[in-house]
């Protein structure tokens, strides 16, 4: 069927700047995703899913100009012992990384796996994110499968003794990278995945990450500070039996900011937490897009997500529960909510249920509201200064979100950047 | 010390007078009741010199030494001395007690020029503090006022009295949710903080409070002024005819 003149043409502009890489097993992957990009065509504004969100900046042919941040400030989890895999615009440094061994886990460049004729990563590389495709379509995770420049390919037989720490940075102004990352977590081994860094001035990051039964990840994130950020994520789980994924999102700042989660409980009793926590001041746009799958019996899922805005700061929450036919006992929550500092920001939200099945229990809310006027008050007759009140409250809300962070020093880090953020608004 | 003079005090929101002309002056090292029917104008009082938004002061004076309290943000009044024991304790979920308490005590500190309080000091004094208001390192750790009970939330306003040192202490129904147990436990606490330096006012419905923590003075308050001043019998006077006898004898 052909597509739209508009959708069309915008998906040839972007693409007429790309070429696919080309050489081994993962060309075929990679030119299968590229079938289904030209099929389904980029996002319109037109386009429903992306109502609250405009794609344009995502698809121009160059990547805009973001100027590079100056920040005193000491990179996310820095102090955490952990095996840093490094990225400089979107490219593998070797030279800052650590040595890619570590114990029960095997890390391999994405460059490098796709020469072997015969990798456990063949028939992952771009499974979940099609699969993903239904029933909302995801153009940008597919263009992403078909054109990833580099990334990290983890397989977790184990538990390693420290977390992998993907860091990004980014040194040029127009710099456009798109990653793509495979993790496969072996019955029984847990990993702590963590990403930070500001990446590139544009990046398309896709992970597809693949629990075995009764397999544990943990991922942390902490989206960098640039303010002419623009981004596009995409994260596909599906999870065995009795597996466990619980994943934490810090932004900050950012013009234009979309991450999107999408899980498949496929396994029974398997436990999916997706959490976030996002500040923006000013020229911030930021989504959240979640898209969870029951089809298992006995699983819990769980959705917090916070954001603070003001000065026409802009939130968006479409987050929806899938309970299939057969997924009887799901225990499905999501939560989202806005703290509108001013009357300028505005929040827009898409909570959404659908269920198939007759034994369950699922809940949903979503609020945006101001500073509560009383317990400011509260807190000022006891002599604490109205901006210090106003911090401690509204770290206060957007505790709820990271408490999911199981590590406490992980989440005690991402506080001190939240009250780094708020001090130099003061 | 307290000093308040003709004060004249309306709702913003709607042209309502609620304040009609209160005089009133405690003395450090005084304590001071005022007692008066529902809708006097007793806990508008305590707001006002707390400085609550959503009222605004028409007429008259109100000073705490030689500030004039009017003039200060609600943060400034705390820092100059003043404290106001809430009737309804605010709930604050996401702040913990202990951070709250260490808050406010080193904001106070600066705000006075004084030297922050160190971690380790703190947690000493707040420790001995709560204890003696059979507080737990539980309800410490727990947020601000969350989950507790109303005897408990009554109890961890007279910590934070205790914690900030204030001069002059406002309790605005400190007594109202509380079993007898409970009300001996919160006199206690603030029979413990009377001092030569150390004024109260004692904003109450019965006479019951005041048989805990004994008044010097009683005020009868009643459409928005105070009407009656005497000793403690007032009090007493109070409890076994009622209002009504007092406010027809000054009417």
């Amino acid at each position: 069927m052909a597509l739209p003149e508009q959708k069309q043409s915008a998906t040839d502009t972007r693409l007429a700047g790309l070429a696919l890489p080309t050489g081994g097993w993962i060309e075929s992957n990679r030119r299968e995703a590229l079938g289904r990009v030209t099929s389904m065509g980029l996002p319109q504004r037109r386009d429903e899913y992306w109502k609250y969100t405009r794609p344009d900046m995502l698809l121009d042919a160059a990547a805009p100009q973001a100027a590079l941040l100056e920040s005193g400030e000491s990179p996310v989890f820095d102090e955490i012992d952990s095996l840093k895999v490094v990225f400089v615009d979107g490219v593998f440094d070797a030279e800052a990384s650590d040595d890619l061994s570590l114990d029960n886990v095997t890390i391999e460049r994405l460059a490098d796996i796709g020469a072997s004729d015969i990798h456990w990563a063949k028939s992952l590389y771009g499974e979940l994110e099609a699969a993903g495709q239904k029933p909302v379509e995801r153009p940008f995770a597919a263009l992403n499968t078909a054109f990833a420049s580099d990334g990290i390919v983890i397989h977790v037989t184990g538990r390693p003794s420290k977390p992998i720490s993907l860091v990004y940075r980014h040194e040029s102004e127009s710099s456009d990278a798109i990653m793509h990352h495979l993790l496969r977590v072996e019955s029984g081994a847990e990993l702590t995945l963590l990403e930070t860094g500001p990446a590139a001035a544009r990046f398309n990051h896709c992970t597809e990450v693949d629990i075995a039964d009764g397999g544990t990840l943990h991922h942390v994130r902490a989206q960098g500070r640039d303010h002419e950020r623009k981004a596009v994520t995409h994260m596909f789980a599906r999870l065995g039996q009795e597996s466990v994924f619980k994943s934490f999102t810090l932004t900050v700042n950012g013009v234009l900011t979309r991450n999107e989660c999408v899980i498949e409980l496929t396994g029974d009793d398997a436990i999916a937490h997706v959490a976030g926590a996002c500040v923006g001041d000013g020229e911030f746009h930021h989504d959240d897009t979640v898209f969870i799958t029951h089809d298992a019996v006995n699983c819990e899922s769980r959705q917090v997500f916070k954001k603070v805005l003001r000065n026409g700061a802009t939130g968006v929450f479409q987050g929806k529960i899938l309970v299939k036919a057969g997924a009887q006992k799901t225990d499905g929550y999501q939560i989202s909510q806005s703290l509108l500092l001013d009357g300028d920001s505005q929040f827009l939200a898409k909570p959404e249920l659908e269920i198939y099945a007759d034994d369950v229990a699922c809940s949903h809310g979503s609020t945006s509201g101001a500073i509560d006027e009383e317990a400011l008050f509260y807190l000022r007759s006891r002599g604490v200064p109205e901006s210090t009140a106003t911090d401690l409250l509204t770290l206060a809300f957007l505790a709820e979100a990271v408490d999911e962070i199981e590590n406490k020093q992980l989440a005690e880090d991402i506080v001190t950047r939240l009250e780094n953020w708020l001090a130099r608004r003061r | 010390m307290l000093e308040i003079k003709n004060l004249h005090v309306k709702l913003e929101e709607e042209d309502k007078q609620i304040l009609k002309g209160v005089d009133l002056t405690v003395e450090a090292g005084k304590v001071h009741a005022i007692m008066g029917p529902n809708g006097s104008g007793k806990s508008t009082l305590s707001y006002v010199l707390s400085g609550r938004d959503g009222y605004e002061v028409t007429d008259g004076s109100a000073t705490l030494g030689d500030q004039d309290l009017l003039d200060l943000e609600p943060e400034e009044r705390a820092a100059a001395g003043l404290f106001l024991a809430f009737q309804y304790p605010v709930e604050i979920p996401g702040v913990g007690n202990m951070t709250f308490l260490r808050t406010a005590v080193n904001a106070q500190r600066k705000a006075r020029g004084e030297e922050e309080m160190s971690a380790a000091d703190f947690l000493k004094l707040v420790r001995e503090r709560a204890k003696a208001l059979k507080i737990d390192a539980e309800m410490l750790k727990r947020p601000v006022n969350v989950g507790f009970s109303g005897g408990e939330k009554k109890r961890n306003e007279i910590l934070q009295m205790a914690m900030l040192e204030p001069r002059m202490c406002i309790l605005d129904e400190t007594d109202s949710g509380l079993d007898v147990d409970a009300m001996k436990l919160v006199s206690e606490g603030v029979n413990a903080l009377r001092s030569e330096g150390r004024g109260f006012l004692v904003i109450t419905h019965y006479q019951r409070l005041l048989d805990h923590i004994k008044p010097d003075v009683v005020h009868i308050m009643a459409d928005g002024r105070i009407v009656k001043s005497g000793g403690p019998e007032l009090a007493l006077e109070v409890e076994h005819n009622g209002y009504s006898d007092i406010l027809s004898e000054v009417a």
